[in-house]
């Protein structure tokens, strides 16, 4: 770490750059002191949200989420598949999350991301327990036919707080989500394209009503990090990799709490800092709402 | 409010806990650890010479290999491993061997619910088998919210599974100091309610998530009881391991 009068000493010889990457933790601490992160942004806010709904063509529904720098690419497709016995009126989602090494230095072709597992575990069991997708909606012909839900995301830029991107990007693509018609033909399920639907006036759609998912409480995240009593909301990656204590809460529209995960991490979190986190998260619900109606009001305009 | 769980407990009563160390001879350290049905063997290889890529050379690394009953490693196992990973890094003093790797590896034996808390406290049960030099240990209890807003501990799997949701709750263990009470209060609060790792799943409201906590720690203490008794019975001239 250096010597603390070495750091002294040379801090006013140096260049800023050169201190950011020779002694990082004092450089952020020095920012700290003041209240802000050298992003100039304060502690309790969040980078620019966009997102962008409808961005693969030829996907079932798809969006392009991005926080500050962090882009993630979600896309889904669906498929008719026979359900299981223990469940013949439920549908399947199956969520796969992967890091390709444009995003990122660290990760490598050929040797997948120590993150992509755990975020893709993460992000299955939140959008399984927060009760968005109801699975019986998913059933087309009870017992023989049902839809299998396949979401892919995409990591194409990581710069901190994967997770809240790559939930978003999810929230975003179900509500952009189009369920494609079928019709029965001889009793098998064969999809119907789009401009067939004047002309064969025999294969009627079986699904034509139910052309998107009702979604429930819908999920939204912020990840913060610890730091002696400082609370950082939405770090980046350099913060990520400085100070690792990160917590991540989910809260849904009905601020019920659908998970609170901290996994280690130097810094142990009292009640005072759990109550604060999970306030900084209701805000931040409030945010990505109103962004998320945005963007899928812009959509139906269209 | 009385609730009645299958195995006749009460809400706050944990299984019957067991811990037996030194059961690998080949191992730097060793511990079993069961809770009730759910049993996991926790084997600790290490320090080693090295780090691997990725990690900090200025720091010793831990590497966890999580290897479940049956079946393939698949990514439930990867996360378990990151989980156990952080938390393990949280409790040991990584400035005292730089450049080496401790190798934990977690065996389940039977997972009848509660399984990463139960690995969790082998883990460490395993570690102080094996000498690695750690600042305090780490207890993990499993509390269950239900519909009602009640909130049971220590929950088998059917329970588990009938819940509304259910949290992974890590503390610090508890103190036994020759201090004065409430001289050592972190935020007006002793340092062992302090969360290391909590990993829920199910939704539960907010004020569910703090009683959950307030029983995780109420727990916890009894959980540190039990584990200072079966580290503190071990004889202190065991010095016939190797290396």
């Amino acid at each position: 770490m250096g010597l603390p009068n070495a750091s002294e000493d040379l801090s006013s010889e140096m260049e800023v750059d050169a201190f950011r990457r020779l002694f990082p933790l004092r450089y952020f601490e020095r920012h700290l002191a003041e209240s802000i992160r050298p992003d100039a942004r304060s502690l309790s806010r969040a980078r620019n949200t966009t997102i962008s709904m409808g961005a693969v063509a030829s996907a079932d529904g798809s969006a392009l989420a991005k926080i500050g720098s962090t882009t993630m690419l979600a896309a889904i497709k669906m498929e008719v598949m026979t359900p299981s016995l223990e469940s013949p009126d439920e549908g399947c989602v199956s969520i796969d999350f992967h890091m390709p090494p444009i995003c990122s230095p660290l990760v490598r072709p050929g040797r997948p991301a120590e993150a992509a597992p755990v975020v893709a575990k993460q992000l299955s069991d939140t959008i399984s327990s927060s009760g968005m997708i109801n699975l019986k909606e998913l059933s087309l012909v009870g017992g023989k036919a049902a839809w299998m839900v396949y979401l892919d995301i995409y990591c194409l830029d990581a710069d901190g707080a994967l997770f809240d991107a790559a939930l978003l990007s999810a929230v975003a693509a179900f509500s952009n989500l189009q369920i494609p018609t079928v019709s029965l033909d001889d009793g098998k399920i064969v999809m119907l394209p789009e401009e067939q639907k004047e002309e064969n006036s025999e294969k009627e759609p079986v699904n034509k009503e139910k052309r998107k998912l009702t979604l429930g409480g819908i999920p939204f995240s912020l990840t913060c990090i610890l730091h002696k009593n400082y609370i950082l909301a939405d770090p980046t990656s350099e913060e990520e990799s400085i100070m690792e204590t990160l917590v991540t809460v989910v809260l849904d529209s009905s601020n019920q709490l659908v998970s609170l995960y901290k996994p280690g991490g130097a810094v142990l979190a009292y009640t005072s800092a759990v109550q604060d986190c999970i306030a900084l998260t209701r805000q931040r619900v409030k945010e990505l709402h109103q962004i998320l109606e945005e963007a899928i009001s812009g959509m139906e305009i269209d | 409010m009385e609730v009645d769980r299958a195995d006749g407990r009460n809400p706050n009563q944990l299984r019957p806990l067991a811990c037996s160390c030194s059961i690998l001879h080949r191992a730097h350290g060793s511990a079993s650890w069961s809770q009730g049905d759910t049993k996991v063997l926790a084997a600790v290889y290490g320090p080693k010479a090295g780090t691997k890529k990725n990690e900090n050379p200025e720091k010793a690394s831990i590497e966890v290999i999580w290897k479940p009953r049956t079946g393939q490693i698949g990514k439930p196992e990867k996360e378990y491993e990151i989980i156990l990973k952080r938390t393990l890094q949280s409790i040991c003093i990584l400035t005292i061997n730089p450049n080496t790797t401790t190798s934990v590896i977690i065996q389940v034996v039977h997972d009848d619910g509660a399984l990463l808390p139960c690995a969790i406290n082998a883990a460490c049960a395993a570690l102080v088998d094996a000498g690695i030099p750690m600042k305090h240990l780490a207890v993990a209890i499993c509390c269950c919210s239900a519909e009602s807003g009640y909130c049971i501990l220590d929950p088998t799997k059917l329970e588990e599974q009938k819940m509304k949701g259910f949290a992974y709750l890590v503390f610090p263990n508890s103190i036994l100091s020759v201090l004065p009470e409430g001289s050592s209060l972190v935020q007006g609060e002793p340092m062992e309610h302090g969360i290391i790792t909590s990993v829920t799943h199910g939704a539960m409201s907010v004020d569910d998530y703090f009683h959950c906590l307030e029983r995780g720690r109420a727990a916890s203490a009894k959980l540190s009881d039990f584990l200072r008794r079966s580290l503190q019975s071990k004889l202190p001239g065991d010095l016939s391991k190797a290396e």
